[in-house]
C-alpha cells in the first residue's frame, strides 16, 4: 500500500525505522521540527538542528528512497522564551530556500501561556510573510481544547487562508473546532495517548474523509513508525473500500502539501 | 459499515481487557497508601461523563471533562508537561 507519512521525527529514529517505513510502501516522508526532548541551550542549537533536518535527514532518507522534506519553526515548548523565540525565528528565513522546506510548523500553543501565544502570531506572520503552508501543533492532554481554540482564534485574526492550515493531533473533541472553521486536521496514532487506530477510524466515520490525515508523529517517546500502515489495514478490518483508504493515507496528505511549491510528489 | 456484531467481533475482547485494567487500576489505589491527587478524582470524574455523557459521543465527552475548560492564555507555566486531568 503506497502511503505518506505527513508528520514523523526521523531525527529521533533509526535507520532500521527507515527501512521498514520503506518497506510499508512510504512515498514521502515531512518532518516538522519539534522539542528535542530537551530546551536547546543557543540560537546556534537551532541552526545545527535546522541543518539537520534540511541537509543530513534528507540524504538519509534517499538512502531507502524516501523523499523527505521539512517543517521549520521553533516548536511550542521552548518559545515561552519570547527573546529566545525571536532569536529562532530571525535565523529561520535564511533556512527557507532550502528545496526540501514546505513551510512553518509544528508551531502552536504547549501550556497555553502568553508567551507562547506571542510567539505563535510571530510564526503565522513570518508564514504570512513567506506565503508558506501552516503546521499546526495542538497541546497535549488537558491543554489540547483550550489550545485548539486559542490557536483557531489565532489564525482567524490573522486572516490565514484555512485552506494552506493543517490543525494537527486532533481528537474527538477537537476534530469539530478545525475542520469546522475550515481547515485541514491530523490525527496523530500513539499507543498511549492521542488517537488510536480504532478512534481515529471513528473520527473518520464521524467527520468523514475529507480534509483530514493521519500520522504517526514517531519521536524519541513511545511511538510506532509504522502507525499509519497498521492503521490503514484496520481500515479495511473495519470495511471501508481500498480507495477510501488509499485517499487517506496517500491523495489526502499529498493534496495540502502540494500547496507547497516543494512538494514533488 | 459493518454491523453491531462485526464491531463486537473486532473490539470486544481488546475493550473487555482495558476494562478490567482500569478496574484493577481503581483497586490499585484504594489498595495502596497515602493521599490521592486530582488525577484520581478527574478519572472518576471522566468515568461519569462516559456513562452520562448526554447528548454528546461518550469518548468527546470524556475528553472534555479531562479538559481544561479556561479561555484565557495564562501568565506563565511552572511545567511543560501535561498530566492528563486538569488540576482543580
Amino acid at each position: 500500500m503506497r502511503y505518506i507519512e505527513p508528520h514523523a521525527h526521523m531525527v529521533s529514529r533509526t535507520t532500521d525505522d527507515y527501512q521498514s517505513i520503506a518497506q510499508a510502501g512510504c512515498e514521502a516522508l515531512c518532518e516538522p521540527a519539534f522539542w528535542a526532548g530537551y530546551d536547546r541551550g543557543s540560537v546556534e542549537g537551532f541552526k545545527d538542528y535546522f541543518r539537520q533536518l534540511t541537509q543530513y535527514e534528507p540524504a538519509r532518507a534517499a538512502k531507502f528512497g524516501i523523499p523527505h522534506f521539512t517543517w521549520l519553526c521553533i516548536n511550542p515548548k521552548e518559545s515561552d522564551d519570547v527573546v529566545f523565540g525571536r532569536e529562532v525565528l530571525s535565523i529561520i528565513p535564511e533556512f527557507l530556500a532550502k528545496p526540501t522546506v514546505l513551510g512553518i510548523g509544528e508551531i502552536g500553543l504547549n501550556k497555553n501561556t502568553k508567551n507562547e501565544h506571542t510567539i505563535l502570531e510571530e510564526h503565522i506572520a513570518l508564514a504570512k510573510e513567506h506565503d508558506l503552508p501552516i503546521l499546526v501543533h495542538t497541546p497535549h492532554l488537558e491543554d489540547k481544547l483550550k489550545g485548539t481554540r486559542l490557536i483557531v482564534d489565532a489564525l482567524k485574526n490573522a486572516q490565514v487562508n484555512p485552506d494552506r492550515v493543517v490543525i494537527d493531533h486532533v481528537e474527538e473533541h477537537t476534530a469539530a473546532i478545525a475542520l469546522d472553521a475550515g481547515f485541514w486536521a491530523g490525527m496523530t496514532l500513539y499507543p498511549e495517548s492521542k488517537c488510536t487506530p480504532g478512534r481515529a477510524i471513528d473520527i473518520l466515520e464521524t467527520f468523514g474523509m475529507e480534509r483530514i490525515w493521519m500520522n504517526s508523529a514517531c519521536d524519541w517517546g513511545i511511538s510506532d513508525p509504522l502507525a499509519v500502515i497498521k492503521c490503514a489495514l484496520e481500515m479495511k478490518k473495519r470495511q471501508h473500500a481500498s480507495e477510501l483508504v488509499e485517499k487517506v493515507i496517500y491523495e489526502n496528505p499529498r493534496s495540502f502539501l502540494r500547496q507547497s511549491p516543494n512538494f514533488t510528489l | 459499515m459493518p454491523s453491531k456484531t462485526d464491531i463486537l467481533d473486532l473490539y470486544f475482547m481488546d475493550a473487555r481487557y482495558k476494562l478490567i485494567d482500569i478496574a484493577a487500576f481503581l483497586d490499585r489505589l484504594d489498595r495502596h497508601e497515602g493521599e490521592s491527587d486530582f488525577r484520581h478524582s478527574g478519572f472518576l470524574k471522566a468515568m461519569d461523563a462516559m456513562l452520562n455523557p448526554g447528548d454528546q459521543p461518550r469518548a468527546k465527552a470524556v475528553l472534555e471533562s479531562l479538559s481544561d475548560h479556561s479561555t484565557e492564555p495564562v501568565e506563565s507555566a511552572t511545567i511543560q508537561f501535561a498530566y492528563g486531568a486538569p488540576q482543580d
